[in-house]
């Protein structure tokens, strides 16, 4: 293998996040961390997702924690209300929730910028204030339980089992978004980001790639909403609040729109900073607020490929 | 049945014309900027706290009134100072992330400057409700409408009668002119974030009596008044306030008559339908892209 | 057979004809020249041919065939494709990969196999590669391979797009301007890749205001003035027509 090779993102690149994920645990001195760590993961998976619509495809949504929330009920009132088993509800989510996205993406998607922002951001507000007033089949505003993630009569028990859970769904995840974007499917994508008739004149169905971009997207999320739903073992309705919503957005702006590893590095950082911050807790939403700011001022593309753009200039420089 | 029905109309009235006022304060920067301000809900939310802390603290309540609408102007020309201008030449996504970056570091800074409490403001002339055709009116609803009226006629007069006004309206047709003709547009966008401010701020120091208010009292109010401006077709200012009334008097008889829960669906479900039937709302143009 | 026929074409944008009442034919293995003052409404009429906008009122047929209202890419998908006045380039991508979009509809679109990187898809991912190089190179651009876009210069750029417009495989080819902005040397440069796609049996169409380009090089020449034709013929047909000298000179 040669260097070009190694620094490639698909092959050095995975290899690298593999390495990392197996390794972390190495570091973490409580069961706490693996709490925490399980978050990051399932959070990179649905930034990884996110990015590829928001990134690559350019198409901005401030409503995803709805499709997050919908995966998560979705297991959860399959599993607890009628039996259904674990796998097959959360595929079963993800094929409803994939559904409901391919439906409305296709009108909402022919929206663009303030607009594509408002329709996502109605679809998003619309779904949690559903889940909240069925409370019926929801449970309200209190939240519903969840029973064990069970495969075969084996249950996902304990965070330590989690986290390789979210470790091998993310690698996935990575690996999937490397391929489709270095595909003819995914430079369509990415052509439509960079101008839609340029991209239609030579045969891009432009509509048809934004629609299922963004239902890829939603099914990453719903279903990571269902392993969180049993991960956590209780949910609430703000799990699809605006507010997340608008986190997973920063996630791929802080780590680098248009970069599949940045959004993971997004998604670390901002499940992370909480933690850090445990005892300015008050000071949460000023400093999620400050960090949008400040990078779209500063650092537009995002950290990763700054700090890329930087160490190309220096480099060259040097 | 009637009584009923007017009884509803009312209240649609009442938040009407805080939407109205909220889509006039979108439609005045997004003219001035083609900038979406997703914080215009906090500046009623600063308005209507700002004032509630101030009368509280035993201040007279026109003083407070008048030193809080100062205070939002102030947060809304640093806004703008800040984090808008800086950003002068992003695109529509970094502008919308920008925006909501700042909505939600105000919010935080409002949690931090009070609490997550609720708070109050006793209405302006007492709560003896005015009985009309059956139905009842709280006067403070009347305050709410009058105010509302009042500053939508400043507005106006401020745009077809001051020079500045002037403008300010032509740079939203062609900013290439106006600057020929020296007006700084710098100028009018820290003007079209003060003005946009002080309707937010008047909007929620009106309301607050009947609403109270708190640090994310701002939010929704913000996003229905986006959709009132959608509805009304962006960037037009009499679509804006027929806009918000109409959201106001759906989301009454809504929840009168179907299910007070779903409330605050209202208004998105209004905005989704005119976004995919009727994008360029009740008044707006229809623009063809040029290749 | 003609390729293309354009039958009683208008467009009104609020009441104003961008283009009025136009009939003209386009025959296969010509380039076929469409001349006329600013705002003459051709590009206009390119973005009535290649789908960008819908006409008003008229027809437009390929292969006998009313494509009228029909969308860019299914437009595409039946031989046409174009270049842009203002640049359409893919700015997010390498030089090399705008030109792989440009062919797209000869790729393996399958969603699946994209997801796992079948090897069915890498083996013809190379293969359009290494072609989207040769074409690269058949413009003159062949040294910008693996280049950011966004850093190439101007006249790269308006290669780029001919490349990418060549990588689709079109049998009609619309070029809006494509030596505009460019200098003399670059020009004569274009004129001579217009001439070497024509030559691989491509029907060019080609909107341009370099007159000795046009006279050139164009088998054909429509001129349009206000939207309507003001004449038709060979390049010294149309040179010698009196309306358009007067168009030209503003002796209305």
């Amino acid at each position: 293998m040669n260097a070009a090779m190694m620094l490639a993102p698909r092959t050095g690149g995975l290899a690298a996040l593999a390495l990392v994920v197996s390794l972390a645990p190495l570091t973490f001195p409580n069961a706490y961390f693996y709490d925490v760590a399980v978050n990051a993961l399932f959070n990179a998976v649905v930034c990884v997702g996110l990015n590829l619509l928001v990134g690559y495809g350019g198409q901005i949504s401030l409503g995803h924690a709805g499709f997050f929330a919908l995966g998560a009920y979705g297991s959860a009132i399959l599993t607890g209300t009628y039996g259904v088993p674990p796998v097959a509800a959360l595929a079963a989510s993800a094929a409803a929730v994939g559904a409901l996205a391919f439906v409305v993406g296709r009108p909402i998607l022919r929206l663009k910028g303030h607009y594509l922002a408002m329709a996502t951001l109605g679809i998003g507000i619309i779904i949690h204030i559903v889940l909240k007033t069925e409370s019926q089949v929801t449970g309200g505003p209190d939240g519903i339980g969840v029973d064990a993630f069970t495969v075969l009569g084996l249950a996902v028990a304990g965070d330590k089992a989690w986290y390789w859970v979210g470790a091998g769904l993310l690698v996935f995840a990575v690996w999937i978004s490397l391929n489709l974007i270095d595909s003819p499917m995914g430079r369509a994508l990415r052509a439509v980001h960079g101008s839609e008739v340029g991209a239609e004149v030579v045969g891009v169905d432009t509509g048809r790639y934004k629609v299922l971009v963004f239902t890829l997207s939603a099914v990453f999320a719903s279903v990571v909403g269902s392993l969180f739903a049993h991960k956590n073992g209780f949910i609430t309705p703000d799990i699809g609040s605006f507010f997340r919503s608008i986190e997973l957005v920063t996630m791929v702006v802080l780590g680098g729109m248009a970069s599949t590893f940045g959004a993971v590095v997004g998604a670390v950082i901002l499940t992370l900073l909480p933690q850090l911050l445990a005892s300015f807790e008050d000071y949460e939403a000023m400093v999620l607020g400050g960090i949008m700011m400040g990078t779209m001022i500063f650092m537009p593309k995002g950290l990763l490929p700054s700090l890329r753009a930087a160490l190309k200039r220096r480099r060259a420089a040097a | 049945m009637f009584a009923e029905f007017l009884q509803y109309v009312f209240a649609g009235l009442t938040s009407g014309a805080i939407y109205a006022l909220a889509g006039l304060g979108f439609a005045i920067i997004y003219n001035a900027s083609h900038v979406i301000n997703f914080a215009q809900g906090e500046f009623i939310m600063i308005g209507g706290m700002s004032t509630a802390t101030m009368v509280a603290a035993g201040i007279p309540l026109p003083v407070a009134a008048a030193a809080a609408v100062l205070v939002t102007m102030l947060v809304g020309v640093a806004l703008e100072k800040f984090a808008v201008e800086p950003a002068k030449g992003a695109d529509v996504t970094a502008i919308v992330i920008i925006t909501i970056g700042a909505s939600i570091f105000l919010r935080g800074a409002a949690q931090v400057v009070w609490d997550k409490e609720f708070h109050a403001l006793p209405a302006f002339s007492g709560e003896t409700p005015i009985a009309v055709l059956g139905a009842t009116l709280m006067p403070q609803s009347v305050w709410v409408v009058g105010v509302s009226m009042a500053v939508i006629a400043l507005l106006w007069w401020f745009f077809n009668r001051t020079l500045f006004g002037k403008a300010m309206l032509a740079t939203s047709f062609n900013r290439l002119a106006a600057q020929l003709v020296g007006i700084g547009v710098k100028k009018v966008l820290m003007v079209s974030f003060a003005l946009s401010a002080m309707l937010g701020a008047v909007g929620g120091i009106v309301v607050t009596p009947i609403t109270f208010t708190n640090y994310e009292a701002g939010i929704m109010l913000g996003l229905k008044g986006f959709s009132a401006a959608v509805l009304g077709g962006l960037g037009n200012g009499l679509g804006a306030i027929v806009g918000g009334l109409v959201v106001g008097i759906a989301e009454a008889l809504a929840s009168g008559y179907l299910s007070s829960a779903y409330k605050d669906a209202i208004a998105f479900v209004i905005i989704l339908l005119v976004l995919f039937f009727m994008p360029s709302g009740l008044f707006g143009k229809k623009g063809t892209d040029r290749v | 057979m003609t390729l293309l026929r354009i039958e009683s074409l208008s467009k009104e944008f609020g009441g104003v004809h961008a283009i009025e009442d136009l009939s003209f034919v386009i025959n296969p293995g010509t380039i076929h020249s469409i001349i006329g003052p600013n705002g003459a409404g051709k590009t206009t009429l390119f973005n009535l041919i290649t789908g960008v906008y819908t006409p008003t009122s008229g027809r437009i047929l390929l292969d006998d065939h009313d494509i009228a209202g029909k969308r860019p890419f299914e437009l595409a998908r039946l031989g046409m494709s174009r270049t842009f006045q203002n640049l359409q380039v893919f700015f997010n991508m390498t030089a090399l990969e705008n030109v792989m979009v440009g062919h797209h509809l000869h790729l393996d679109r399958r969603f699946l196999p994209s997801l796992f990187r079948l090897p069915a898809i890498a083996r013809r991912d190379a293969e359009a590669r290494a072609h989207c190089l040769e074409l690269m190179a058949f413009v003159g651009i062949g040294r910008y391979g693996d280049a950011d876009a966004a850093s190439m210069p101007y006249g790269a750029l308006k290669r780029l797009e001919i490349a990418r417009a060549l990588a689709a495989r079109p049998r009609l080819l619309l070029l809006d301007e494509p030596a505009a902005g460019l200098n003399a040397t670059e020009s004569r440069e274009i004129d001579e890749v217009i001439k070497k796609v024509a030559a691989t049996g491509v029907t060019v169409v080609l909107v341009e205001h370099d007159m000795k380009m046009v006279m050139g090089i164009s088998d054909h020449i429509l001129a349009l003035d206000y939207g309507r034709k003001l004449a038709e013929g060979t390049p010294a047909q149309v040179r010698a027509n009196q309306d358009v000298v007067a168009a030209y000179l503003g002796a209305h």
